[in-house]
Order: structure tokens, then sequence, then C-alpha cells
């Protein structure tokens, strides 16, 4: 078999191979299922598949993880997404009352897509993603994952590449299962900051007149200083083109400093974006402290800190319930990564190069088993390959998941 | 009855039905009168009024059709205010029950009016009404307090605020999604901090998804209550309502006092003021010299309301429908015509369609003229016949984009008012004015009788010779 180029997508006779003896259903199930035995969490969720030539198959629903992987195998889908737990079985949707089949509970959900910094990273651009562009992800997901957990109390968070260039968040507590689709618009409110398209320059707008940052915001900005002094200034020198920094002068309101800088830059315009940075903070300290003009610019600053820096979220994914997501360990059907969960603990030593592959697991699965006795059920073969640190990753999760579940139940029925 | 014990408070969660006998009148007009000012903070919200003015309108609906005073008024039969209130609110949430959307519309208008009334409340009896429910907030410690002292200062939005001094409640940050969305609030562990000055929030929240579960209860009990054929047609005709607004006191008598029309006005009288449904009517007829039945049905008896009397709309119609035979007039549109006027067959004084009935009813098929111009053309055609019909008057295409997007968002009689604005604003109409104290368009005649009465306004003195001159540029 011939070693599958990265960028190449993976062949049907891959794909099939892969649901058939790597993909971790069972790990899913629990997952989805909060507890051993099938609940409606998963006889009323919502499947949706996606066949070759765009052929999409929605409200499908099954009753064990076995179903699901036996229709998953005949159907031989490019990717499957996950949606909603309904009133009702989605498979007898037709069946039902409309009125009868609503979205009641789904995961919380965010996506936090590569192309949203398009207009900052100057590494890559559209479908790219880079080592260098990764840390942009990187420090969104260190910046969403702490305030989800700080600020709205939730615990069970799972991580999940995208396969390309993005990454997913799925949350599983209770509360965040059981919001409305009002609560989840509220949410994403809240973690939204950078606002406004191409059009506007100033995409950062969080404060009430000169009032200081909000404090979940504040908090978020003592980490993402520094990003923005590794990222922005030393790696991705954002300033350093004069389309960069004219980008960075019209977030200053103080039209003397603009003009002094500008007089500067253009002068000497092999400056870099750290002594560009450096020169704006002069200028702000010609100002004395307590001075109005100081702290507007003090402010200025702390804002285009968050515009280069805070999680760009797409906010249409997480405001409605009944949003369909790409199924984690998935296939990128156009990179042939594996969508694998990540540990937020070490997001900034993630390679989304090093996420294995389709037919690198299937190699390596064939080194390891001749391929002689494969007769038998294949359930656990993903443990004999580099699949295994990312499956007992989501294993972990759904241990705690269900802990979480029997203690629940162990308290109401006291 | 010691009513009054029953609803101790203005302000009311609606959390008990009502539990004495109604009479079906009772029944009926309770919702109506209430429907008409949740009819009007709806359009209210299309017409992207703010909420102040939403709050004056609606306070003057109020007066008008559902005064609720507080505790300490007087000379008020508050008793009966309050149950007028209360069985309204009943009455409606059965009429509103039944799909999601009425339920989701039901539910914004409701919790604006309690929120209006709220925000007009008298502070102690306010304070009253709040103790007297359980929110289930926390109140925040002085610990508490003091270890989130720069994030609950850096939380408040106005500058003044100080933590020290401020109360501050905890509550599920799911209970105030609209202080969440505007990140105002101080959030720790899925708790929000609110501030006493934002603890309205919560009221409102709490109101709304109070409501929202009582309506989804409601409705799961309706199927059982499908069979009392007294009240099922008027729950019906209470959830049209809502779509078209609902119909003023325009129903029978021309309006007397010198308003008796005569034929010949009529072609001046529809240049100045027929909203346009009326308008079009108006024109096809003169265009063709006939009009299909239900065009005669809605054209004529808007004109018998408007003032023409019964001799002068055999006249009207007989030199209308021009080419047709005196013998076959006779025989075929003269009975109508006298049966429209309650002078035939069954002898009902029929009343003039209102924009409800115009909206829901009889949808015009491919060769007819009635119906709503807003809702029944297409958007390209209801653009050029608006500027054709109204230019003169001072709508220009420039006015179009704001109209048009009322239509498409399926506010058909708040487009229609607007329209009414922007033709009058020669006679001093301001935008959100409405037909007069902000009241949108529920009936053609309403439309007409108000754009008269305001020409009237304006050459008060020269009444007489003016309408002299009418009849003479006519003939």
């Amino acid at each position: 078999m011939a070693l599958s180029n990265d960028v190449e997508s993976p062949s049907a006779e891959l794909m099939l191979a892969f649901y058939r003896r790597l993909y971790p259903f069972k790990s899913v199930f629990g997952w989805l299922n909060h507890e051993h035995t099938p609940t409606k969490f998963f006889t009323h969720r919502e499947f949706a598949f996606t066949l070759p030539g765009d052929v999409y198959l929605r409200y499908n629903s099954f009753a064990t993880a076995d179903d699901l992987k036996k229709q998953v195998c005949t159907l031989n889908p490019t990717r499957f997404e996950i949606g909603p737990v309904y009133s009702a079985r989605p498979r007898d949707k037709k069946t039902v009352r409309p009125a009868a089949f609503t979205p009641q509970l789904r995961e919380l959900v965010f996506d936090i897509d590569m192309t949203d910094y398009d207009t900052i990273r100057t590494c890559c651009s559209g479908a790219e993603i880079c080592r260098r562009c990764w840390v942009f992800i990187a420090a969104a997901v260190r910046v969403m994952d702490r305030s989800i957990r700080d600020q709205f109390g939730y615990k069970y968070l799972l991580w999940v590449y995208s396969g390309r260039r993005g990454i997913h968040l799925w949350i599983s507590d209770r509360e965040a299962m059981e919001l409305t689709d009002e609560q989840r618009r509220a949410l994403v409110g809240w973690v939204t900051v950078i606002q406004g398209g191409k059009e506007m320059h100033k995409k950062v707008n969080v404060r009430v007149g000169s009032r200081p940052l909000p404090p979940s915001l504040a908090m978020a900005l003592e980490p993402l200083a520094v990003v923005f002094g590794d990222l922005i200034l030393a790696d991705q020198d954002c300033f350093a083109s004069e389309e960069g920094w004219e980008a960075l002068l019209h977030l200053i309101p103080d039209k003397t400093v603009v003009e002094n800088l500008r007089k500067k830059w253009t002068a000497n315009p092999e400056r870099s974006s750290e002594d560009k940075w450096d020169d704006l903070k002069k200028e702000v300290k010609e100002y004395a402290k307590g001075t109005p003009q100081r702290a507007t610019l003090t402010a200025a600053m702390e804002d285009i800190i968050l515009q280069y820096t805070y999680p760009r979220i797409d906010a249409e994914v997480s405001k409605h319930r009944n949003h369909l997501l790409k199924a984690p360990f998935c296939v990128h059907p156009k990179t042939g990564r594996v969508c694998v969960p990540v540990d937020p603990e070490t997001i900034d030593s993630f390679r989304p190069e090093r996420v294995p592959t389709v037919s690198q697991l299937l190699q390596e699965l064939d080194e390891v088993l001749p391929a002689a006795g494969d007769a038998a059920e294949h359930h656990s073969d993903w443990e004999r390959t580099s699949l295994k640190p990312y499956v007992d990753m989501l294993d972990r999760h759904v241990m705690t998941l269900m802990e979480e579940t029997r203690r629940t139940k162990r308290d109401m029925t006291w | 009855m010691a009513l009054h014990s029953q609803i101790p408070h203005r302000l009311n969660f609606y959390d008990r039905p009502p539990l004495d006998d109604i009479t079906i009148e009772e029944f009926e007009t309770c919702a109506l009168d209430r429907l008409r000012v949740l009819a009007e903070i709806e359009s209210s919200f299309a017409r992207n009024r703010s909420y102040d003015e939403l709050k004056t309108v609606t306070l003057e609906q109020c007066k008008k059709y559902l005064p609720l005073n507080s505790s300490t008024a007087i000379a008020v039969d508050r008793d009966a205010e309050r149950r007028k209130d209360h069985v309204g609110h009943f009455v409606l949430r059965l009429a509103f029950c039944r799909s999601e959307e009425l339920r989701r519309r039901f539910v914004k208008a409701e919790t604006s009016l309690f929120r209006i009334r709220y925000d007009s409340d008298d502070r102690v009896e306010r304070d009253a009404f709040l103790n007297s429910r359980d929110f289930d907030w926390i109140p925040v410690t002085d610990e508490e307090r003091l270890e989130y002292r720069a994030e609950l200062s850096a939380a408040s939005t106005s500058k003044d605020a100080v933590p020290e001094k401020e109360r501050y409640y905890k509550v599920k940050w799911t209970r105030v999604p609209d202080l969440i969305e505007k990140r105002k609030v101080f959030l720790k562990g899925g708790l929000a901090f609110v501030p006493a000055r934002e603890q309205s929030s919560i009221v409102f929240q709490e109101f709304q998804t109070h409501l929202e579960r009582d309506l989804e209860m409601t409705a799961k009990a309706l199927p059982r209550l499908d069979e009392d054929t007294r009240i099922v047609p008027i729950l019906n005709n209470l959830s049209q309502g809502f779509l078209a607004g609902v119909s003023s006191e325009w129903s029978s008598s021309p309006a007397g006092n010198g308003n008796e029309i005569t034929a010949d006005m009529v072609d001046e009288l529809s240049r100045k003021h027929f909203p346009a449904c009326m308008r079009n009517l108006h024109d096809s007829l003169r265009r063709d010299r006939h009009l299909k039945h239900f065009g005669r049905l809605q054209y004529g008896l808007f004109l018998k309301v408007l003032g023409l009397s019964i001799d002068e709309a055999i006249l009207f119609w007989r030199r209308s429908f021009s080419n047709i035979q005196d013998d076959k007039f006779n025989k075929e549109y003269r009975y109508n015509i006298r049966h429209s006027y309650g002078l035939e067959g069954k002898r009902a004084n029929y009343p003039a369609r209102s924009c409800q009935q115009i909206l829901m009813s009889d949808q015009p098929g491919a060769s007819d003229s009635h119906g709503c111009p807003y809702r029944h053309f297409a958007p390209d055609n209801l653009q050029s016949a608006l500027l054709s019909m109204y230019s003169s008057q001072g709508l220009t295409s420039a006015d179009l984009a704001e109209v048009m997007n009322t239509v498409k968002a399926g506010h058909y009689h708040v487009a229609c008012t607007r329209v009414f604005e922007i033709t009058h604003a020669s006679q001093g109409v301001k935008k959100g004015e409405g037909v007069g104290g902000g009241e949108s368009v529920t009936h053609p005649n309403q439309y007409a009788a108000r754009s008269r009465e305001l020409e009237r306004g304006k050459d008060e003195g020269f009444k007489t010779e003016a309408d002299g001159d009418v009849v003479m540029q006519i003939s």
C-alpha cells in the first residue's frame, strides 16, 4: 500500500478500514451518553452523515454504540456530525407531530477557526496552518478554558482538534447541556470581544465610556500581553509592513501621537514591530500620569492587545442547540488527519502536523499485526496504534463524566 | 367577595388562575382590551420605538383600555381593575399557548407590559410586591464583597458605584442572560453578582421563564378544552388579532355631524384620505369599471361607514359600472348593495372589514383586487403602486426601504401606519405618532377618518367652501 500524502483525501477503502478497526465507538458513546446503559442522551441524539458527492443524511439515531458502528460501516461516510438530543428519536421525525420534535439538550460547543485570524497572521492564510499560527489557537484555548471554568463554573470540557486549522470545544456539564438558545446567545455575548467586519478598524468595544475593562477581560489580559509580545511583535512581526502599522495607527485615539509615529515610521520603515510598540509606549509616557490623555491611550493599548490576541470564536455555532458539529475522531476529508482530543494543559506543545493520519494508523496496524489473523473482531485495535493516547484521553474524560452522573443519581435517591 | 385580598399588588406574576364564574362577554372583553395593549406593544417593537416611547404609548393605551391603579388610588374600583387584568391575562394565555410562535410573541409582549408597570410602579408598593415572593437570590456577604472588591467595582457600569455601599445578590447566571450578554455583572463559578440596581433584571427574567413554563402547561391541557364550542371561536379570533392588530370601534354607524358624503366626492376623497387597500380598489373600479364580489364587499362597506348613504351608494355604483345595462345592474347588484346596508335579507347592519379581516380572510384570487396591498402585492408592484398613489402627498422612493422592511417582516399594519405618517407629515404628523397617540392602523376607516380629521383641523374655517370646491372639480 502506498503511503498516502497528507493533503490527499483518504480513499473509501481506507475510511472503511478505519471505521471497522480503529474508530472508538464505545468511548464516543460513553461521552455522549454519560452512563453505560443507553439513555435518551444517546438514543434521541441526532447523527448526520456526509457521504461522498455531497450527500447529506440528517436525523439518524441509534439504540446502541454497535448500531451506530454498523450504520457507519454500511454508509462509510466521509465524516459524521453530532446534533442535539431531541424530544423524540430523530429517526422517527417524520412520524411524530412537529411540535413533539424539538431539540432539548445539547453540549455547549465552540468553534475557533484559523481563518478568522487571516487579517492578523502574516505566516499563512486560508486553509494553511503552520506551527507559528497554531500559537494563536493555543492562546485562544488557554483563555477560553480558563474563563469557562472560572466564570461559568463548568468542569467537563473536551477540546478537539478539527483536523485542519481549528479547534472545537464540547462542554458536557448537565447545566450546559440544558441551556436554552437564549442563554447560549447570552453566554456567547459574554465571551465575544472581537466584533465588526473588514471595514471596522476597531474591533474591540467592551468598555462603558472610560471605565476599566470588565473583570473577565482584565483577567485574560495578563496572559495575552505575553502572547502579544512573543507572537504579534516578535514572531509574526505584524506592524512591519506599512499596511500593518497603519492598522495599528487606526486604533490610536490621539491625533498628535498618530502623527508623530507615522512620521517616524515612514522615515524608518525598517523598525521592527517591537521597536514600534516601544515607540508607542514612549509617546504615551509623554503624557503625565493621571491625565485623561494618558488614561485613554493606556486603555487603547489594552484594547489593541485584545484585538490581536483574544479568542475569535465562530458565534453562530454556539448559539443554537440544533447546530451540528463534526464528531471527535472523525477524519478530516482534506488532510486525512483524525480529529483528536487535545489537552489544554499541554496545548502549547501540540503540533497539528504530528496528529496521526488514517493511512499512517492503518500502516502501524499492519506492521504490528501480521495480515493473517484479522477474521476476529477489531474493537480495540486502536490500542496498538498512535491513536491510543488520544482515545485514553477521551476515556478518562468519560470516566469523570460517568462518575458525576452516578453522584447526581445517588444524591437524588437520598 | 374579597377580591382585593386575592390580588394584593398591582404587579402580578399570575400564579393562580381566576376561579370564579365569568360570563362569555366578560371573557371576551377583558381579553380584547388587553389584546389592544399588547398589539400596540408588538407594533412598537416592529417600529423600533425606544423604550421610553414604548412606555409612553403603552401607558396611554393602558389608561384607555386596561387601567390599573396603585393600591393607594382612591375613587376607582381597584378590585374590578385588577380582576379585569387578571382575567384578561388568563384568557389570552388560552389563545396564545397554541403554537411556538404565538407563545414567543405573547411572552415578549407580556414581559414588556410587566416591565412598564414595574418601572411606573410606586416604590413602596413595588418593594412590598418583591418581598411577597421568593426570588431565590442569595445576598452577597461582606466577606465576599471584600474579596471581590476590585472585580465588582470594575464590573459596575457607572463610575460612581461603590461596591462597599451597594447591595449585591447572587443568582445562577442563567437567570440573568441579558446582564451576562452585555457583561454587566461579575461572574464567578456560574453565579452572577447582581447589584441591587439591576435587580429588576432578575424579576423580569423570572416573570418570563414563569410565563413560558405556564404557557407550555396550558398548551398541553388545551385539547381538553377544545370541546367548548362557545370559547374556541373567541380564542381563534383573539390569536388572529395579534397578527393584524385589533380592530378599533369602527363597526357600523357612519360618523354623524355633517360627515355625510356624496357619490361625487369619492374620487377626491380617495386621492386624499384612503389607505392603500381602498385606493387600489377605487383605482381598479375606475380602470375596469367593475369590481369582483369581495372587492365590492370590502369597498362598499368601507364607503358605507365613511358616510355614503344608501341612495348615494346606489348612484355611485351605478355610475361606476358604466358599461353594464340598467337591467343587469338592478337585477344583480342593487340587491347586494341594499343587502350590505341591512335593507334586504336578514337585515343585518354589516360592519366594515377591519384590517384583521382583510388580511386574514377571503384571500384574493388571480383576478381579484381586494385584500391588503402590503400583504397581497408582490414587493416590486407594491413599491410602484405606493409611489403612484402617494407621491403627490410626499412619499418618495427614499421612504420605500423602511416601508418594505416592515412588510418583509410581516408587519403590514405597521407599514400602512408608516405610510400614513409620511403622507400626513405636512399636517404635522410625526414619525411614531401613527393615527393619533401612537396608535397603529387597524381599520381602513380609522385611517380615512383620521386623515379627514387632520385636514379639517388644518382649514377649520373654510370647510363649507372647500367641500363646494370639491364638487366643482369633479364635475
